[in-house]
């Protein structure tokens, strides 16, 4: 009877290692993941639903809801942010794409500063349709963006068709313009 | 050269190292004293090499010598001096490296200081400091080294972030380090004994100072970093329950238990697994901290993968630091309880109650900070789980502590009476129900923050009381001269702790805001005093453009208070904007503003803040840490006396 007894004592003492365990492994399973390719949980379904109001300075008239990305016509949705380094290095892809290609990117500013976002706009050029202030990085979870830059292909039902993570470069710029092609 | 010498000595460091964290342990066991006074020498050694290898580091960025990688990534000719410097340890590869030098730093440390401990326990202590050293040293040889070369020079660096041009991200990643790297002592202090496989309480009294010190860094970092979002964002908040700031406030949580429980080890010789488990549970959090949210690795969970070698190797060094000390625990751990026993309502007991609450407390911002990331990988699921979350679990958690920590000085040892020990806290709850009846009358709290309010004074008023009763009366002098270190060290920190609790509730239930579109000479009335833009204009700084605001002050008399000068600076280097608020401080209060954007012709938008009670927060920590270091002092003064007291004794053998 007595060996169950200790058994039992020593039971506690396990549990820090037992969880430590359990920690190690998800991370090891985090471990394997590329977000490069890590498909995004909302491929093929709707847009998550939200509503943010436009970029301060910008026109109080055109917020970006869910409602906006449903038109018909597939559309990009790019998070960026001034703070952040690599949106500056994608911006005038964003730019060159809207111009010389007619695609329409609406911009969610992603955690920061309106006025700095302006700067940001001014010194790089503005060429999003519309653009929601995400102040505090809520519709960033809604739609799980990892780090920012992000850019989600929407199609004209408003579901969600592709995501890349990170700045984009000509090459990615490329494949996402056919896809949209083939979503028309 | 400098760069080669540099990456050289961080190899010799790691070669001492790997010495260090085997020879010795084997020594111990053995009974061979020189072999464990080797320790002491290695240590030693490492830090100078280290120290050499930081040097150097500092010597490239000071040089701003571009064909180095990180210098190249993470400077620029333009830059301040002073910035220049900070820049050395603000990246992955140098914070690393400033790492290991606050970890050789508190192994030399503790090698020249514990000198009242017996030979193996100091050796042992040494050598799992050595292992952890071992570990690192390995991740920035092999993943992270700060010494590579870039073959192709480039005409000048990549960085000039201005927000990150600010004093106080230059001593902030030093102190929170120092806290962070400090608790590796107990760490290696808990692993050695679990090795030596006993608990006594002198390894109780060698461990405590090392606690405390990291501790009261510790405290500091969290200040600073709270203190540098307070000013430098601009939004009058400072304390967000981002990961970062949890990061950091993880393991304090984890050392505030541990220094309370480690206490009860030294005292009454219980507690002991439990301490044991909390000292290797505050290095983990560490780790964690600095690994997962700090060197930016771990966004989320996938973003590990960005990197896959220095990915595998964390997990890896993580996997053995924490998993091998867990299962030494959970092999030796069981044979070491007993000690004495303890009634319900003692000293013991309520350590153990703020134990239990701390612990749920250190879950719960563990929970929160990791649930969304656990969620999201099992279920694909996303949640935010923001300050809501943290207000509605942690301050209930907190409010009982703040309760108990006024009553638990003044209970005895193994068993006390509760219904004394509140009868002497009678001005203690005169001084609550004031200060509630006032945060009723001001209005606005809410019941969490009267109740808050009415703790503080609760806490505040009984510290100092229980402080008081220890040397009052006759011979109040001599008394208090003779009481022990950590009974002031003890009164100072909680008597902080109150002070911070008056700072954050009060700020958080009493701020006052105003976002306006003002023009010059349009006028402002809040928080009982009017705020005039009197006029905009430019001005130059050393590199950068700035519009600067001038707001002044005057209270409900008409008498001018202060005038406030906030900026937009443009830096024209990098083409930033960044936002200067302006303070001014009475101790009571700060007024804040901040200037926005505009022109002559609109006006401009400013937004102006009353905090009430803000500055006590940073005060308030700065007494805590004063405490935490006031008590580590006196167990260094104690054991000194105890040390000479012995020599006549082995004198007269």
């Amino acid at each position: 009877m007595r060996r169950p007894d200790r058994m039992l004592k020593r039971l506690p003492y396990l549990l820090p290692l037992v969880i430590f365990a359990g920690l190690a492994v998800y991370l090891w399973d985090g471990l394997g993941k590329d977000p490069g390719r890590l498909p995004s949980a909302l491929i093929d379904k709707p847009a998550p639903e939200f509503n943010l109001p436009p970029l301060e300075g910008r026109d109080p008239s055109q917020p970006l809801a869910t409602d906006h990305l449903a038109t018909g016509k597939p559309v990009l949705v790019n998070f960026f942010a001034s703070w952040c380094g690599p949106c500056r290095v994608e911006h005038p892809i964003l730019n060159a794409m809207a111009q010389e290609h007619g695609v329409t990117i609406h911009g969610i500013n992603y955690k920061d500063r309106p006025e700095q976002a302006r700067a940001f706009l001014r010194q790089l050029g503005d060429t999003y349709g519309r653009i929601g202030s995400d102040l505090d990085g809520r519709v960033g979870i809604e739609f799980g963006v990892y780090g920012i830059p992000e850019t989600f292909v929407i199609d004209g039902q408003g579901r969600v068709r592709y995501r890349n993570p990170g700045p984009l470069d000509p090459e990615t710029a490329e494949k996402i313009m056919a896809l949209m092609e083939t979503l028309e | 050269m400098t760069v080669e010498t540099g990456h050289f000595a961080l190899i010799v460091a790691l070669i001492l190292a790997t010495v260090q964290a085997t020879v010795p342990l084997w020594a111990a066991r053995r009974g061979n004293h020189d072999l464990m006074i080797l320790a002491r020498h290695t240590a030693w050694g490492q830090l100078i090499c280290v120290a050499l290898a930081f040097c150097a580091l500092i010597y490239a960025f000071a040089r701003s010598d571009f064909s180095v990688a990180v210098v190249a990534m993470n400077s620029h000719s333009a830059k301040p001096f002073l910035y220049k410097l900070a820049a050395t340890w603000g990246h992955h590869e140098g914070s690393l490296l400033l790492w290991i030098l606050i970890l050789v730093v508190f192994g030399a440390l503790v090698a020249t200081f514990g000198r009242g401990m017996p030979e193996p326990m100091r050796a042992r202590v040494l050598a799992v400091q050595a292992m952890v050293a071992v570990g690192f040293l390995l991740f920035t040889l092999l993943t992270s080294n700060p010494f590579d070369r870039l073959d192709q020079l480039p005409l000048d660096g990549n960085s000039l972030n201005p927000l990150l041009q600010d004093p106080g991200l230059v001593f902030h990643p030093p102190l929170l380090y120092f806290g962070y790297v400090g608790l590796s002592t107990a760490f290696s202090f808990a692993v050695a004994a679990l090795i030596e496989g006993r608990v006594t309480p002198d390894w109780a009294r060698w461990t405590r100072p090392w606690v405390l010190i990291a501790w009261a860094g510790l405290t500091l970092g969290i200040a600073l970093g709270s203190w540098w979002a307070y000013y430098e964002l601009g939004w009058g908040g400072f304390w967000f329950w981002d990961p970062v700031e949890n990061a950091s406030f993880m393991p304090w949580l984890a050392a505030t238990a541990l220094l309370h429980c480690i206490s009860v080890v030294a005292k009454r010789d219980s507690f002991k697994g439990w301490t044991l488990m909390l000292a290797i549970l505050a290095f983990s959090l560490s780790l964690l901290g600095t690994f997962i949210v700090r060197s930016g690795l771990l966004t989320s969970v996938h973003a590990f993968a960005t990197d896959p070698a220095r990915g595998v190797f964390i997990l890896a060094l993580l996997g053995i630091a924490v998993g091998g000390a867990f299962l030494l625990f959970a092999i030796r751990a069981p044979s070491m309880e007993g000690g004495n026993g303890f009634a319900p309502v003692s000293r013991e007991g309520a350590l153990l109650l703020n134990n239990l609450l701390l612990a749920t407390a250190t879950a719960t911002v563990l929970l929160g900070t990791m649930y969304p990331l656990v969620l999201e990988a099992v279920t694909g699921e996303k949640v935010s789980v923001g300050p809501p979350y943290f207000n509605a679990t942690f301050v209930p958690l907190m409010l009982p502590m703040l309760a108990i920590m006024a009553v638990g000085p003044l209970l005895a040892w193994r068993q006390a009476k509760l219904l004394s020990a509140l009868k002497q806290l009678w001005l203690a709850a005169i001084a609550a129900a004031a200060l509630i009846a006032v945060s009723i009358w001001i209005g606005e709290a809410g019941v969490a923050g009267v109740i808050a309010m009415g703790l503080v004074a609760w806490l505040a008023i009984g510290t100092i009381y229980a402080w008081v009763r220890r040397w009052w009366g006759p011979g109040a002098l001599r008394r208090l001269a003779g009481l022990p270190m950590e009974v002031h060290g003890m009164s100072l920190a909680h008597l902080g702790i109150a002070i911070v609790v008056a700072g954050i509730t009060a700020t958080s239930v009493w701020q006052s805001e105003a976002v306006r579109l003002m023009k010059t000479g349009d006028q402002v009335d809040m928080a009982g005093y009017s705020w005039t833009l009197d006029r905009v204009y430019d001005t130059l700084g050393p590199n950068y453009q700035a519009v600067r605001g001038e707001i002044s002050i005057h209270n409900a008399d008409g008498q001018k208070v202060a005038i406030l000068y906030p900026e937009r600076r443009f830096y024209p280097d990098s083409q930033q904007n960044t936002t200067e608020a302006a303070i001014h401080t009475n101790w009571m209060a700060d007024l804040y503003g901040v200037l926005g954007e505009g022109s002559p012709r609109d006006g401009w938008a400013v937004r102006l803040y009353h905090n009430p009670l803000v500055p006590w927060m940073w005060i308030g920590s700065a007494i805590m840490a004063l405490g935490g270091l006031v008590s580590a002092s006196g167990r260094v003064r104690a054991r000194r006396t105890r040390a000479r007291a012995a020599e006549p004794a082995n004198a007269a053998a």
